[in-house]
């Protein structure tokens, strides 16, 4: 890796308490520009807490995130979309009732260039920019080969397909940073070959730097560049894939620490 | 059945998606200005409120249907749209300047009344729009130096550059023109940033609000739009109905409009009209069957409200999109024949959409 580049995500002691519960502890990290960065651990390890402190829906105790040289944590939640992070959910948040190209252009939502007024009137400004937004989100509908769905309602569509709809709308939004929560879930292994695919896709076409939450390992492994473990708000290891998943904490947090195996055995 | 072939963008966002488009809406466009010379005085009258309760539908689908904030209270904004017509007109101010301020004056309360629905949700902004509805209600019939109170006020006709708009047909005109208007104007929306901002917002506050759309912003600017569409409504009313008191615009008007929207099938520009047309024909074919069924149905008190009840309530159960949702299954059950299925608009449940976040 280049050391002389800045990171374009970088987060210092990153603490978040709800009431007793210690959710995130201390985490810091760096996502260089155009890496792909991957948070793994066990449920509950605090990772999609993580997501949501750096999309703002959270507000974090204490710790700091900045993006880009400024200060995400002093940004309201609406605004981070236009700072050019986008991000999916691990429990799909499409927009139901609307269809698929409506989704997608609801993507572009930080890209609009008409006023209230365009709007009210369908000037031919809003015209023009009608066609432009349509332009794009067309792009994207043939890079994820999404053109049969075009039309179909959310409600109406499977679960696989929701979650490339998903990533779609966020890839609209033409984000800096992109994140996704768990890719990968509910999806079978051909789909998820072909995410894996997508996402080194992503970051070759669109330039996009990602960051992702995943449980897959293979996922995980055919497109990391580093790899950050937690396990109960805490950070374990960070590294290349191999280094991570050879750490001897990451193995005790998933497979249980030989001390526990040794309390078990009968002493005389 | 019409298989469209697109060649460009530009088609998804025109008005009209095909020929049958352009035919049926210019036959509508057509008998809509020769009625007033093929019906007769009364039913003119009743199509002219059929036009004015369209309009204020359209303001209340745009909150309810489109932006998912229901309003327990919008006969307030009926209120003061027709009182504020009313005030003015007989000050002597021309018809247009008085139609703006009405219009302008119901969005100003309609962002005071939007300021808690960035708050409170569902039931509990269905609260807030209700006592905001009796307050509204309560200041009309107290301010009697302004309304009059409970004795009411009478309401001059419509006056521009001299003439006297007053007369059924050239008022069925005015009404026209502002119900077409106010449907460009929901129907541009919708095809804009700005119209899919409020249906993110109904559909996923968390992911809209991560789309970089600004919640505070859309959810007071769909309340001013549709308070502003409900106070126009409201000074037509004024002068159509030609006598204000406050008892027109209580909770039980509220509930009208509300049926009115979900009668009509949440989430459609086509439900405000059809809604409309089923709020103003209903009392007809009630009072029509009164003559017909025996005397103890026929003239037992609350009849009325027993319809509306279990029409709703019928609507409700099995129709939840309503009367268009129901002309939409007719449409292709012929368009498809004879191949419509029974599931073909059932919606599948999903489970996995959690609230959690908020």
């Amino acid at each position: 890796m280049i050391t002389d580049v800045s990171p374009l995500l970088s987060v210092r002691d990153l603490t978040v308490r709800f009431g007793g519960v210690l959710a995130v502890n201390k985490v810091s990290f760096d996502v260089m520009p155009g890496e792909v960065f991957t948070l793994i651990g066990p449920n509950g390890a605090g990772k999609t807490t993580v997501f949501n402190l750096i999309s703002r829906i959270y507000t974090p105790t204490a710790g700091s995130i900045v993006y880009g040289g400024a200060l995400l944590t002093e940004q309201p939640a609406h605004a981070v979309a236009a700072l050019g992070i986008a991000r999916t959910f691990q429990n799909i948040e499409l927009f139901e009732h609307a269809s698929v190209l409506q989704n997608l252009l609801i993507g572009r939502h930080t890209h609009r260039s008409t006023s209230l007024l365009d709007d009210l009137l369908f000037t031919p400004n809003a015209r023009r920019a009608a066609l432009v937004a349509r332009e794009k989100v067309e792009q994207v509908i043939d890079f994820l080969e999404l053109q049969r769905y075009r039309d179909t309602l959310i409600a109406g569509l499977p679960y696989g397909v929701r979650k490339v709809v998903e990533l779609a709308r966020a890839l609209c939004a033409e984000p800096k940073l992109l994140l996704l929560d768990e890719p990968s879930s509910g999806l079978n292994v051909e789909e998820t070959e072909g995410m894996a695919f997508w996402i080194d896709d992503i970051r070759r076409e669109f330039g996009a730097t990602v960051l992702m939450v995943e449980h897959d390992m293979t996922l995980v492994n055919k497109v990391s560049d580093r790899v950050l473990a937690m396990n109960q708000g805490e950070v374990l290891a960070m590294g290349t894939p191999a280094e991570v998943q050879s750490h001897p904490g990451v193995i005790e947090a998933y497979l249980g620490s030989t001390g526990d195996l040794s309390s078990l055995r009968r002493t005389p | 059945m019409r298989f469209i072939f697109k060649t460009s963008y530009a088609q998804d966002i025109s008005l009209a998606r095909h020929e049958g488009h352009r035919f049926w809406y210019a036959v509508l466009g057509v008998l809509l200005v020769a009625s007033p010379w093929l019906l007769p005085e009364y039913w003119l009258a009743q199509l002219t409120f059929v036009l004015i309760y369209a309009v204020v539908g359209l303001g209340l689908m745009l909150l309810a249907g489109f932006t998912g904030l229901f309003s327990i209270g919008h006969a307030a904004f009926l209120g003061v749209g027709a009182y504020t017509q009313a005030v003015l007109t007989n000050a002597g101010l021309p018809f247009p300047l008085a139609l703006a301020c009405a219009g302008g004056l119901s969005a100003l309360v309609g962002i005071v009344v939007g300021l808690p629905a960035l708050r409170v949700k569902g039931i509990y902004l269905g609260i807030a729009t209700l006592s905001f509805g009796f307050i509204v209600e309560e200041v009309l019939a107290r301010w009697e130096s302004v309304t009059g109170g409970n004795a009411g006020m009478h309401v001059k006709n419509p006056v521009l550059f001299g003439a006297d708009l007053g007369s059924g047909t050239a008022f069925y005109f005015i009404c026209l023109a502002v119900c077409v208007g106010a449907t460009l104007i929901i129907v541009n929306l919708l095809r804009s940033p700005t119209g899919r901002a409020f249906v993110a917002i109904r559909d996923s506050e968390i992911s809209a609000q991560s789309m970089g759309i600004h919640l505070a912003y859309y959810k007071t600017l769909s309340f001013a739009i549709s308070a502003a569409l409900a106070g126009l409504g409201g000074a037509l009313y004024a002068h159509k109905i030609k006598f204000l008191s406050p008892d027109q615009f209580n909770i039980i008007q509220s509930i009208d409009l509300l049926l009115m929207v979900v009668i009509g099938g949440l989430g459609s520009v086509h439900g405000a009209f059809l809604g409309a047309i089923f709020l103003i024909t209903m009392p007809q074919l009630i009072s029509a069957a009164k003559d017909v069924l025996p005397p103890a149905v026929g003239q037992a008190p609350g009849l009325q409200s027993l319809v509306y009840g279990l029409v709703l309530i019928a609507f409700v159960l099995f129709e939840p999109m309503g009367l268009y949702g129901r002309w939409l299954k007719v449409r292709t059950f012929f368009s498809v024949f004879p191949f419509y299925r029974k599931g073909l608009f059932k919606r599948q449940k999903s489970f996995q959409k959690s609230d959690r976040l908020r």
